[in-house]
């Protein structure tokens, strides 16, 4: 018999912290399997967020840098501009990404930067005990969106994918959903064709990954995997909204 | 005799269940006689003879808890 | 020695590139921003990087990240800016990413005015942004020192790890002078613990989270023993006729030039006065305020500011000697100013 499934050379031994059926863990996973497939774990910098995944420095077995909120954008450009043949990819959560790093991410894509921006759309603030985010659905309660959100009061959730994918140095953006083994393997191609997109220059990428916050949804791993499929996505749809081909 | 073998690092599980449930074999379960060192009943192959090695336990664990070997 | 007419914002970002800057990242803002384009029109043509950010926040970040490759990287702005930079400085003190972070002061608080101030002494001091941590804070006093500051700067910074801050009112940075132009600098030291990718090493981390409480206190000393070292290598100031001196007046800056002017004519007229002008005001150079106090009967802190480096002062004298004020905000006093008030102090204290 031959291994067929094991844990990528691109992370470490480190059990993580995240809480049982967490999409964390998974979205680590595939990042670590498209570094160790297109084998540019020595090349690649990563730069993690605050949030639920602010020790993933501690999980990626390359070059790390841990970000101050929202800010893993910036960081990740001069880097990147000062290491042009690096490979660098951020990874944030909606918190981080779509509020108070609304502007590092939209320049940081205006701009046209070659880094690849991992994106975990859990729909609230992870970390901090399930407040309300900027993605958080319509009526879902969160600690701070008690009686549910509601348009008038708190806005409505902002579909990151869909407002980048408008700015012109957007070379590939794509949303997925680690909801179930295919769309799992989705995200995993999503990631790779992004960070290829890296590789030839073409400019900013983001895969926005659609997953599950089980603990602070109140619900088992299982049920958390099925509200992704019944909620989010009805909202947040599926797909790539930015395609840019090679010139 | 099994297409497919799964090995299991049994320390790293948080007994969320996501492999049992996509399991397309029903291969997996919990382990009732056993509490790891995180405090969870880990899974364990219920019923080894029925595995294909597809790896899909794998890829939905979050806690890179199964390595999987095939034919 | 060529000696070039320059204005001290670029003679400070010519002297950055001497020291083998290859990074700016910054946002507009007067009376900065000459700084910035500068850069922008070096930078491409020597193999740097410029950045236009999105913000100060943005701009400090990118120092952040541009730090952590090992490269010399900077950026310049003014008082509002530095506001917004703040939380990224402290990120960067406690990474121990070395950079130089430039202050082209104006006056405040809140958009204030574009009039040249020293009013952020205590924000570039203390820290600044939250937490226990300093940087280095160096204040020239004219357009050749703004190059050979930010020269020193850079070595400062990649000896003790840290951010180091220069601090220079919007006057020095608009004013022309003839300065001696320096060599590149050649020797840089190895940076091991750069994340510039992995290959035959293990990972290097770059991160400031401490989440044991014992590891948070570890930290926080290995960075309060770096600056007791810094504390004991590295304060300088300039003194002037001192050593007799029965009036101290302590200044930095382009004040420090003023007030020069000042101590000389009040010498004339048979008031012994000296000057102190601290050239880093962290660490500030209490060891020079202490052997000026010698014969001294009186200080004065003279500042563009409502007093804030009289504070030091007062700590560094411990109450040996009593310290006078005398500050100016949107105006830089003059000598004939300054002048009046050692008269009258004098005068007063029967010097
Ligand atoms: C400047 C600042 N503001 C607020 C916080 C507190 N904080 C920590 S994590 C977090 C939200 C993280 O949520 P998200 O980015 O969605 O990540 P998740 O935990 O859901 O993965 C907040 C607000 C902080 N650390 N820093
Ligand atoms: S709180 Fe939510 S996002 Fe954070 S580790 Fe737990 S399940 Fe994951
Ligand atoms: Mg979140």
């Amino acid at each position: 018999m031959k291994k067929v499934f094991q844990k990528p050379e691109s992370l470490t031994d480190a059990k993580n912290h995240y809480c049982p059926g967490c999409s964390h863990g998974i979205i680590h996973r595939l990042v670590a399997e498209c570094m160790d497939e297109m084998n540019i774990r020595e090349k690649t910098i990563g730069v993690c967020p605050v949030g639920c995944s602010v020790l993933a420095y501690d999980y990626f077995n390359c070059d790390m840098l841990e970000a101050a909120h929202g800010r893993a954008p910036a960081i990740a450009t001069a880097i990147k501009r000062l290491l042009p043949d690096r490979f660098l990819f951020t990874y944030q959560g909606d918190g981080d990404l779509a509020s108070i790093g609304m502007a590092e991410i939209v320049h940081a894509s205006a701009r046209g930067e070659k880094i690849t921006v991992i994106f975990v759309n859990n729909t609230l603030y992870g970390m901090t005990g399930g407040q309300m985010a900027p993605t958080t659905l319509l009526g879902q309660v969160t600690t701070t969106s008690p009686y549910g959100r509601k348009a008038e009061n708190e806005g409505y959730p902002m579909k990151m994918a869909e407002l980048l994918s408008s700015n012109e140095g957007s070379a590939y953006i794509c949303r997925t959903a680690v909801n179930n083994p295919a769309n799992i393997n989705r995200t995993k191609r999503a990631i790779k064709k992004a960070l290829q997109v890296q590789e030839k220059g073409l400019g900013f990428s983001m895969v926005e990954v659609l997953s599950a916050c089980p603990t602070n949804w109140g619900l088992s791993p299982l049920d958390g995997m099925k509200w992704i499929e019944d909620n989010m996505i009805p909202y947040y749809p599926l797909g790539e909204f930015k395609v840019k081909e090679e010139q | 005799m099994a297409k497919g073998r799964v090995k299991f690092f049994t320390d790293r599980c948080k007994a969320c269940g996501l492999c049992i449930e996509f399991c397309p074999q029903d291969v997996l379960g919990f382990d009732e006689h056993t509490i790891n060192t995180l405090g969870y009943h880990p899974i364990k192959d219920l019923k080894p003879e029925l595995c294909t090695g597809c790896a899909i336990c794998g890829v939905v664990c979050p806690d890179l808890v199964i390595e999987v070997e095939r034919e | 020695m060529e000696r070039v007419l320059m204005k001290g914002n670029e003679a400070l970002a010519e002297g950055a590139i001497l020291a083998g800057c290859r990074g700016f990242f910054g946002y507009p803002i007067t009376p900065s921003s000459e700084i910035a384009e500068y850069m922008a029109r070096k930078m491409p043509k020597i193999g740097g990087v410029f950045v236009q950010a999105e913000s100060e926040l943005a701009a400090i970040n990118m120092v952040y990240g541009g730090a952590s490759t090992g490269a010399r990287v900077m950026t310049a702005s003014s008082s509002p800016g530095l506001s917004l930079k703040q939380e990224g400085i402290s990120f960067i003190a406690e990474a121990e990413l070395p950079c130089l972070i430039v202050n082209i002061s104006r006056g405040g608080p809140g958009l204030g005015g574009i009039q040249p101030a020293q009013s952020d002494y205590f924000q570039a001091t203390r820290g600044g942004g939250h937490g226990d941590y300093h940087t280095i804070v160096l204040a020239p006093s004219g357009s050749q020192e703004m190059m050979d500051f930010a020269m020193e700067a850079f070595e400062l910074a990649d000896k003790y790890r840290i951010p180091v801050m220069i601090m220079a009112e919007g006057t020095l940075g608009n004013i022309m002078e003839p300065i001696i132009m320096r060599e590149p600098v050649s020797k840089f030291i190895e940076k091991p613990w750069a994340t510039t990718g992995c290959k035959d090493r293990k990972p290097n981390i770059v991160n400031t989270l401490h989440l044991g409480n014992e590891e948070l206190e570890n930290r926080n000393h290995q960075l309060f023993n770096k600056y007791q070292i810094i504390n004991e290598n590295e304060k300088r100031a300039d003194t002037f006729l001192v050593e007799d001196a029965e009036l101290v007046v302590v200044a930095f800056g382009i004040m420090s030039r003023i007030v020069k002017k000042a101590v000389v004519e009040a010498r004339k007229q048979g008031v012994k006065a000296g000057l102190v002008r601290p050239v880093t005001l962290w660490p500030f150079p209490d060891e020079h305020i202490r052997t000026a106090a010698k014969n001294a009967r009186l200080f004065l802190s003279v500042e563009i500011s409502m007093g804030q480096m009289i504070q030091d002062i007062q700590l560094a004298l411990a109450g040996s000697v009593p310290v006078e004020f005398y500050g100016r905000i949107g105006f830089t006093p003059n000598p004939e100013e300054i002048l009046q008030e050692i008269l009258r102090l004098a005068e007063r204290e029967g010097l």
